[in-house]
């Protein structure tokens, strides 16, 4: 019997700031990140030299890492971490802060992602990405992403009889949502029409099924619950967070991710079930990789996610609200800062402070993080639920 | 089905002609003993000593039991295509300008799942053949076939950019009186090379070879001297623009080591045809050739050497003779980098002794003209590197692969004298 993990008590959540995402940017990821962790510090009306933990996730920071990064903004930390984790890098990120806070080897953790996107960086960055895609993905059409998620797409339809239309519902209810959401970067409406026309980009891939690469960047503060309230914060606390890396190795296509593994003790750590859960942020680089998630995450049985965006509205004011804040496929996808920013959306939605996206009387959330292609399947997979703690 | 390629059209000079532009060519030290394999068109992929699972993508420690002994073995090709997709835009430019591009994933029965190129003949959800074969950047790349051939499935777009097929092609054979010169231009006419020019030094002089290559349609004998700067440029100011193969079989071979000749006559002789030959013909047509390798169908695809095995290591019964050639062989290694970014490739074809007159003193087995132009052809379609072409070559190379050392010295054993 593996011992059980000891609970998340104690900790606050707090402080979550989103930086406007910006399609291309002529800054760099210090600049980016010093900007969103200005925004957290400022909301809790802290100083840098009140942190003592950091945490970062970003693609962009080259030849830096997180080290050179606390020179770079002039911080002391007695904590550090750099997670470099992509889609999945928010909720590892928190369940490692959390700990330190818990074991107090740091009091107050600010964690941050962000990434800048010039002309050309997106390119760039795909050519390095990691040696498996390097030697035996890039070479096959250079497709990126896009023709990874192709496959895994069109295996997804096959197996369970998934339509675009389905694909469609997703990305359509994100976009109603992301209207919402002053920072997006799509601005106008989206219909089904429109999306199943849309341009090819890798069969069944089309242009709307593919997030919008943007430079941008998002920022939380991990503290104890007593610093939180002695500082009069809005926070949330968290009830449990998973991660699991290069699960079910033997599936010869990525149909489910490392979340079956770990989904009941997340539920049970958190002391709730999936009708709980009050909205879901799922990591959306793909519409398929939501659905995925929707099924893993317990929400429905293997192969029922079609049916289940189907009969569910996935909009800020229906049944299942799903990525408020329209998610990376409507907001944007700024490089590590996409696999942030269900997570700083989910805060503010379970502290009262979402404004235009708020679901109402919102209090228990979960965030889903998948991440890193490092050669035909996403390798990271974390998840959390966050529970109110106090409102604004 | 693959419908056949039709020869182009003339070309427009007021048009762009696409510049070469490569598939990414950056690939771990892993990764380049697949290359290795392909050079020589055979599918390899890693097994663990330990627990013989077979591994991809290439790694350093096995996935399985992280053993470090991970040998390289040729495996069964054959599996099932699992999912595909058209890839219908690429941030890649050699990739922009040909999509849409078809590639999938592939279930081999030896147990890797791999991403690869899909030949259009290929259906969904079906059984599929791997081939490891060069891309434009030189580095190997996997293709599903189907199992079964079909007529024109070399002309696949997809496959056809991993070869250097003849078909559509103008090719130039340097020596019009090699022994080999009427079996490869029939070779490649039969493969469908559009022309095949032929070189011809000392016109005024009658060779055997005349008539039949006089008797051949589409083939044009022309003057070429490889001993002659002025005569190689002369020859690639008329023909440099659309020479789209080059099949240097130039030869100039006598009997003899050093200590047998009594000067170094032959020996410069050899180094002016064997090895500045190769370097006159390569500054005269390279450049060309190069800026060309993007041009349509009859793109500037190959340049093929014909060198003796020996190159490899020496046999001193021809011992100047084997010394020229691996100055040669050397030279077009260098050659191989100098045309790499442009996707030009170098094909070498080490041949073990040749049926002709100067071989006559030595055992059988001997290689035939018409051997030799099988394997250029092979070569050429298979887009290799390296073809071993007889018995003897391909024992050389195994010898010298195993110990170059104990080779050397089985190669050069003295004789007691009678």
């Amino acid at each position: 019997m593996v011992k059980a993990r000891q609970n998340y008590d104690g900790v606050a959540i707090t402080a979550p700031f989103s930086m406007p995402y910006q399609r291309y940017s002529i800054d760099t990821a210090h600049w980016w990140i010093a900007k969103a962790l200005r925004g957290s510090l400022t909301a809790a009306n802290l100083k840098p030299s009140d942190l003592d933990g950091f945490s970062v996730a970003s693609f962009t920071l080259f030849p830096d890492s997180a080290v050179g990064l606390t020179q770079h903004l002039g911080l002391c930390p007695r904590w550090l971490d750099h997670i470099p984790m992509g889609g999945a890098s928010a909720s590892v990120a928190l369940r490692r802060a959390a700990r330190a806070v818990q074991a107090g080897d740091a009091n107050i953790v600010a964690c941050v992602a962000g990434d800048t996107n010039h002309i050309d960086s997106f390119r760039n960055m795909l050519s390095s990405f990691s040696r498996f895609a390097q030697d035996a993905s890039y070479p096959y059409g250079y497709g990126g992403p896009n023709a990874n998620f192709a496959l895994l797409t069109d295996r997804y339809m096959k197996e369970y009889g998934a339509t675009r239309e389905d694909f469609g519902h997703i990305c359509v209810a994100q976009r109603d949502n992301a209207l919402r959401y002053q920072n997006a970067v799509m601005k106008k409406p989206l219909t089904l029409e429109q999306y199943m026309s849309a341009r090819p980009i890798a069969d069944p891939i089309a242009l709307f099924d593919c997030v919008m690469p943007c430079a941008g960047s998002e920022c939380f503060l991990v503290m104890s619950e007593d610093e939180a309230a002695k500082r009069n914060l809005p926070y949330a606390m968290l009830g449990g967070a998973i991660e699991r890396h290069n699960a079910h190795s033997e599936d010869d296509i990525q149909l489910r991710g490392g979340w079956t593994m770990d989904i009941d003790e997340l539920y049970a750590m958190s002391n709730c079930t999936p009708d709980d859960i009050d909205l879901l942020q799922t990591y959306d680089d793909y519409p398929v990789i939501s659905m995925m998630q929707i099924e893993d995450l317990g929400f429905c049985a293997k192969g029922e996610g079609p049916e289940f965006v189907r009969s569910h509205d996935l909009t800020i004011d229906g049944d299942f609200p799903h990525n408020t804040s329209g998610g990376q496929l409507s907001a944007g996808q700024a490089g590590a800062a996409g696999g942030y920013i269900g997570m700083v959306e989910a805060i503010r939605q379970v502290t009262g402070t979402a404004g235009g996206t708020q679901v109402k009387n919102a209090s228990i959330a979960m965030i889903s993080g998948f991440g890193m292609i490092n050669y035909d399947r996403g390798v990271c997979t974390s998840a959390s639920i966050l529970k109110t703690g106090a409102r604004a | 089905m693959t419908e056949p390629l039709t020869f182009p059209p003339k070309k427009d000079p007021q048009k762009r002609s696409a510049t070469p532009t490569r598939p990414p060519e950056a690939r771990s030290r892993a990764s380049l003993a697949l290359t290795a394999a392909a050079a020589e068109g055979r599918f390899a992929l890693q097994v663990c000593d330990e627990c013989q699972i077979v591994q991809y993508p290439p790694r350093d420690a096995c996935m399985n039991c992280i053993g470090t002994d991970l040998r390289w073995n040729d495996v069964s090709p054959k599996g099932h295509l699992l999912a595909e997709t058209t890839v219908q835009t690429s941030t890649k430019l050699f990739f922009r300008e040909r999509a849409p591009w078809r590639m999938g994933s592939v279930k081999l029965d030896v147990g890797p799942l791999i991403l690869c190129h899909i030949h259009g003949d290929c259906t969904r959800d079906s059984a599929v053949k791997v081939l490891n074969r060069l891309d434009k950047s030189g580095q190997a790349v996997l293709i599903a076939i189907p199992l079964e051939r079909s007529d024109h499935m070399d002309d696949d777009p997809q496959l056809r950019a991993l070869s250097a097929h003849p078909k559509h092609r103008r090719i130039l054979i340097t020596d019009a009186w090699n022994p080999n010169t009427p079996a490869l231009a029939r070779a490649l006419l039969d493969a469908g090379a559009a022309t095949v020019f032929v070189g011809e030094a000392e016109s005024w002089r009658p060779h055997p070879n005349r008539d039949a290559l006089a008797s051949m349609a589409n083939v044009e004998v022309l003057p070429l001297d490889v001993t002659d700067t002025s005569s190689v440029q002369k020859l690639a100011g008329e023909i440099g623009g659309k020479t789209d193969i080059l099949i240097n079989n130039a030869r100039f071979l006598r009997p003899g080591g050093v200590l047998s000749r009594g000067d170094t006559g032959f020996a410069r002789d050899e180094m002016e045809v064997n090895y500045l030959g190769l370097m006159r013909l390569a500054q005269a047509f390279g450049p060309g050739m190069c800026a060309r390798t993007a041009d349509g169908v009859n793109s500037a695809a190959a340049w093929v050497n014909i060198l003796s095995a020996y190159a490899l290591s020496n046999t001193p019964e021809y011992g100047c003779y084997s010394a020229s050639n691996a100055a040669t062989y050397s030279l077009s290694q260098s050659l191989r980098g100098e045309f790499r970014s442009s996707g030009l490739r170098v094909m070498n074809v080490f041949v073990g002794p040749t049926e002709d007159d100067w071989h006559a003193p030595l055992p059988p087995p001997k290689v035939l003209p018409q051997s030799v132009a099988r394997s250029v052809l092979d070569g050429l379609n298979d887009g290799l590197e390296d073809v071993w072409c007889g018995d003897i070559a391909k024992d050389i190379r195994d010898r010298w692969r195993k110990n170059a050392k104990v080779l050397e010295r089985e190669m050069t054993f003295g004789s007691d004298g009678a």
